[in-house]
């Protein structure tokens, strides 16, 4: 994996330096050069070790007997594989996943669609009271959840909502400030003169956010997406408020807690694979769009 | 601009305003899942649980009665339950959010040191962060249990071992190191802030003989100011509504006989128990709605206060280029 890497190059240079006085110099100045790799290299490892260990001894305890599990053990001895197929008749896996599929897709959806709209109103069209539009978006941001939940939940136990996923859902189609202020920033990158040629082309404002904003957006959306989706995947506070008394619609994060709840640490081996399978799925999701995560992780910290 | 537009045949003048008001039109038309989503899911419950705070509303099937100040007085004289929660939360804040953005600075600092192996780095550093809170909390479950990996490692290097979870001392500071684990996000900001840099300024430090440390207090310190703003603000606002961890850790660890039996609230001896976590129990366990409200107004009030003050002091700590905001 690139351990000291500095070591290479030394002694390949001094056999081609040429003149003896640089070819000392160098030789200490890379002597330095190869000390200071070596420690950035050690903390780095170490660091390294630290993030990931946690999910190594995960793994390897999902591997254990139950027996093990609950000795100080690091090693699985035997390899128990079948945890991961008793872990689906302990707990409706299949159930809570779908649950949890079903939530995260629709709202992402949602989210998407109803905040690129928004988002090129603050963005890309030039009107007065713009600015105060934005500030009182981001504002929303600030606002506690707990400010609103009492009177929301109310609203839901009305709407005969309360025990299903429609209250997580559907408040997604109503845009959501975080993702419109993403989307904002990015928007304001675009060149003026892309979305003023189409202006003078005669589109409209629909198709000049159809075919020039959103087009050249498209990394920022995935972007958005991805945030949306993963914040569905793990959200736990809204999801066993308004589902914690119908196990039939619980989400992973809700399912697993219950029956971390019911189990208090003496099926540890079933619990880490659960676990694995519940964090597998986003870790390999961000393994594939690590781009487009980080890059749009960087944009929230960018001012605008 | 207004005497141009004197100069304009009413006419024309008829035709700007009509395009002015399209353009409205255009724009309402875009801000509408907005705008109907902010007067639903924002302004009506706000000022309903603002109201409500001043009733008596208990039970679903219950109505709201006018009390006045009541809860609020009950809150802050008859209720130690409301304070121990509030002197939980305020621990950690104070002790998390700036162990976060330390070790977020950090990590993000070593990360741009090697010329090698960064990506592989930057990987290993960020993917705790994918991992979701309640997957996370079950592993720390069992990472720090008094059997397991944690306490296998102390014991090799006969270090004291604590029993975190089950301990109201250590409790906490173990929710700290599971927040630490998934620094991964605080830190890609601090990163894209620390590459973001002039490099000109450090060549300029170096032809003037400054050290590492004076090169990071008076260039690197300054330059990312405004990401440490933003991220005590983020982590203060957050900070106060700490609630999944403590929520999966009490009841995981705790000694009650189910979920929602209340014995493992705050679990152990109310340690854990975070003000989100007791405004929960108020209001979805127990449904004194009225109550709940007005202890979620209070957690607001704080908050504002809170991030007032970090705007306010911001312009004494935080340097901002080109001199705007």
């Amino acid at each position: 994996m690139g351990l000291l890497p500095g070591g290479v190059p030394v002694s390949g240079a001094t056999v081609s330096a040429p003149i003896v006085r640089t070819r000392r110099r160098s030789a200490e100045a890379r002597r330095k050069d190869l000390l200071s790799s070596v420690a950035t290299h050690s903390v780095a490892i170490g660091l390294s070790a630290m993030f990931l260990l946690p999910l190594v001894f995960v793994v390897l305890t999902s591997l254990m007997t139950q027996h093990q599990s609950l000795t100080s053990d690091l090693i699985p001895h035997p390899i128990q594989w079948s945890n991961y197929r008793d872990i689906f008749n302990e707990q409706p896996m299949l159930l809570y996943g779908k649950n949890t599929v079903i939530y995260s897709v629709l709202a992402t959806v949602g989210v998407v669609l109803s905040s690129v709209p928004v988002a090129y109103a603050l963005g890309v069209i030039e009107w007065r009271g713009q600015r105060a539009a934005f500030l009182l978006v981001i504002a929303t941001m600030m606002l506690p959840t707990q400010v609103t939940v009492v009177p929301l939940y109310l609203i839901f136990v009305k709407l005969h909502w309360i025990d299903s996923l429609k209250p997580l859902i559907i408040p997604a189609f109503f845009g959501d400030a975080f993702s419109i202020f993403l989307l904002r920033q990015f928007f304001r990158t675009i060149p003026g003169e892309l979305v003023d040629a189409a202006r003078v082309d005669g589109a409209n404002e629909l198709q000049i956010m159809w075919h020039v904003v959103v087009k050249t957006a498209k990394p920022a959306i995935v972007a958005v997406a991805l945030f949306q989706f993963l914040y569905c995947w793990n959200d736990f506070f809204l999801p066993l408020l308004y589902t914690v008394n119908n196990p039939r619609i619980w989400t992973l994060s809700v399912g697993l807690q219950q029956f971390t709840g019911a189990h208090r640490g003496v099926l540890w081996n079933l619990q880490m694979a659960a676990s694995v399978l519940f964090m597998l799925p986003v870790i390999i999701l961000f393994l594939l769009a690590q781009k487009a995560f980080i890059e749009g992780i960087t944009l929230t910290g960018v001012k605008g | 601009m207004g005497t141009v537009n004197l100069e304009l045949s009413p006419a024309r003048r008829k035709a700007r305003r009509r395009r002015a008001r399209r353009r409205y039109l255009t724009v309402l038309l875009f801000m509408s899942p907005w705008i109907i989503g902010f007067l639903w899911l924002y302004v009506y419950p706000m000022f309903a649980s603002l109201y409500f705070s001043f009733t008596k509303y208990d039970g679903l099937l219950g109505s709201p009665r006018w009390t006045g100040l009541t809860n609020y007085r009950f809150m802050f004289t008859h209720d130690p339950l409301f304070w121990q929660s509030l002197r939980n939360t305020i621990w950690i804040v104070i002790v998390g959010v700036p162990l976060t953005i330390l070790l977020g600075v950090g990590t993000a600092y070593v990360l741009t040191k090697p010329r090698r192996g960064r990506s592989f780095y930057r990987l290993a550093f960020f993917v705790p962060t994918m991992v979701p809170a309640v997957a996370a909390s079950i592993a720390f479950l069992f990472l720090l249990n008094p059997s397991g990996p944690i306490d296998t490692a102390l014991r090799f290097f006969h270090i004291p071992r604590p029993l975190w979870f089950q301990d109201p001392q250590w409790s906490k500071p173990g929710l700290v190191l599971l927040g630490l684990w998934g620094v991964g996000s605080t830190m890609i900001i601090f990163l894209a802030a620390l590459l973001n840099v002039p490099s000109h300024l450090y060549e300029a430090a170096d032809i003037e003989g400054a050290n590492a440390w004076q090169k990071f207090r008076h260039i690197t310190l300054p330059m990312i100011s405004p990401v440490i703003f933003f991220s005590a603000v983020i982590g203060v606002i957050y900070g106060f509504q700490y609630f999944t961890e403590a929520y999966v850790i009490a009841q995981g660890a705790g000694g009650g006989t189910g979920p929602g039996s209340g014995s493992s609230l705050g679990y152990p001896l109310g340690s854990t128990l975070f003000y989100t976590i007791w405004l929960y129990q108020q209001g979805f366990e127990s449904f004194h709605l009225g109550y709940a409200s007005a202890m979620a107004w209070v957690l607001f009030v704080i908050v504002m206060a809170c991030t007032l003050v970090l705007i306010k002091s911001s312009n004494r700590w935080v340097y901002y280029q080109g001199g705007f905001r």
